[in-house]
């Protein structure tokens, strides 16, 4: 055979890397097996979401794995090549969602689910069990979660634990935005956001007019006390009493003081 | 979403047998891929690699957890293979076979952007593997570890018990005589 030509003296190492290979399917089932070892499988069910239809798979410790069903066109063996993909452990079809899961979809609150969180570090699992804490149809900033989780300066890598959510839905990282009030990035898409959002009767529109206007926060004029504009106590503010603010060192200065609820101290140090 | 190797150090010695499978699933492509392209045949390859991870957990069931907690999970393994494929050579007292190369073997390569760098890469990667599959074991055994496992200069330092400087030397060798192999006419760099 003629040797082909190889581009660059760089070529050669990057070829070398092509001759990377994985076992044949089923190579870790065989060695478990071998050692007498029980094999992980998950179980997984095709439920209706807020914004479509969703895979749910779960196990003995909890839910594992959570997919928009439009992201592998509905097509279950895709799903299925997917977790194992990610997860190392196959899911086979579940004759029904575990206890407790239809209601949390449909409610908007799955905070008593289990979740199997294994595989995420310390780090990414406390960002998530915080998102947990934000309450159907609000919004908080990355920099809310990075601070309530004792890590202030960890914005970015309070994005990128997001980003790594293997529940999305479930555990809401819809509901976390970018610091500056703008919607944000998403596992799933940024219109698939919009529409989980939308869901929750949060005003999308509303929120990216405020952001682009610098508004990051509301305050109540008769209290006094300043909000995200997603709380439940500032959204149902109108008119004059409704006071905008753009930092909390602003609304401080003007003699409002941090909602207790949403807790919006975070603006402080920016 | 991986596990890292410290993260599956940690849970091994925690509990062994709930982070084996892990262990397995996580580390079985450096291990699969260092067996066939030392230059066994994919069913050889799959059999070293399995026999890797049984001697692996048998050894871990016995090591106390501090030692667990600070093996370096990916040399330590690839240690194994190669002490285990040595022993096969020895045993069978055979050169490594260099007859048909599976590349149906799967590739996990990243995608390369330009569609005819990849193309090229392909039928590339056909061609250096046989020719690695020819080199001497002093410099196939290197380049493996260092370009198509990815093991750094330090790990596989500790793998091959050769000074740092030795094992870039291989490499350096070996790399000079593939690309010798595959441009016939040029002067090799």
């Amino acid at each position: 055979m003629t040797a082909t030509p190889l581009r660059g003296e760089g070529a050669l190492p990057a070829v070398l890397r092509h001759l990377r290979a994985a076992p044949p399917p089923g190579f870790t089932e065989r060695v478990l097996a071998r050692l007498g070892l029980p094999s992980e499988e998950d179980e997984f069910v095709r439920l209706d979401g807020p914004a479509g239809p969703v895979f749910v798979a779960f196990n003995a410790q909890g839910i594992s794995h959570v997919l928009a069903a439009q992201v592998v066109d509905g097509d279950v063996a895709r799903f299925e090549a997917l977790h194992r993909l990610r997860f190392g452990r196959p899911a086979r079809p579940a004759a029904r969602p575990p206890a407790g899961l239809t209601a949390a979809l449909r409610a908007g609150r799955a905070r008593e689910l289990r979740y199997d969180l294994r595989g995420l570090s310390d780090f990414e699992q406390a960002v998530l069990r915080k998102a947990c804490d934000i309450p159907r149809g609000e919004l908080r900033p990355y920099a809310w979660l990075a601070r309530e989780i004792g890590r202030p300066r960890a914005v970015r890598a309070v994005g990128s634990a997001l980003g790594h959510n293997p529940v999305p839905v479930l555990i809401p990282c819809h509901r976390v935005v970018r610091t500056d009030g703008h919607i944000g990035e998403y596992v799933f898409g940024s219109s698939m956001k919009r529409a989980l959002l939308g869901a929750e009767a949060v005003d999308v529109a509303e929120i990216e007019r405020l952001a682009y206007s610098g508004v990051r926060l509301i305050g109540s004029e008769s209290t006094r006390i300043f909000c995200f504009p997603t709380c439940r106590r500032s959204a149902r503010l109108t008119g004059p009493r409704r006071v905008p603010f753009r930092s909390a060192g602003q609304a401080v200065n003007a003699g409002y003081r941090p909602c207790p609820a949403c807790r919006p101290h975070t603006q402080l140090s920016a | 979403m991986v596990d890292s190797a410290e993260q599956l150090a940690a849970h091994a010695a925690d509990d062994l047998d709930a982070a084996f499978g892990h262990i397995v699933t996580t580390l079985g492509p450096a291990v699969y891929t260092t067996a066939l392209r030392v230059g066994l045949q994919p069913a050889d390859a799959d059999d070293l690699a399995a026999e890797t991870f049984a001697r692996a957990y048998k050894a871990l069931g016995g090591y106390p957890p501090e030692r667990i907690r600070a093996l370096r999970l990916r040399p330590w393994l690839i240690t194994i293979t190669l002490n285990l494929w040595r022993n096969q050579l020895r045993d069978a007292s055979r050169r490594p076979a260099l007859l048909s190369l599976d590349l149906g073997a799967t590739a996990l390569a990243d995608p390369v952007g330009d569609p005819e760098q990849a193309a090229l890469d392909r039928h590339g990667a056909g061609q250096v593997a046989a020719f690695l599959a020819v080199l001497p074991e002093s410099q196939r055994v290197p380049i493996v570890l260092r370009h198509v496992v990815g093991l750094s200069y330090a790990e596989i330092s500790t793998v091959l018990g050769c000074p740092v400087g030795t094992v870039k030397s291989h490499v350096s060798r070996g790399l000079a005589a593939l690309r010798a192999q595959l441009r016939p006419g040029e002067e090799a760099m």
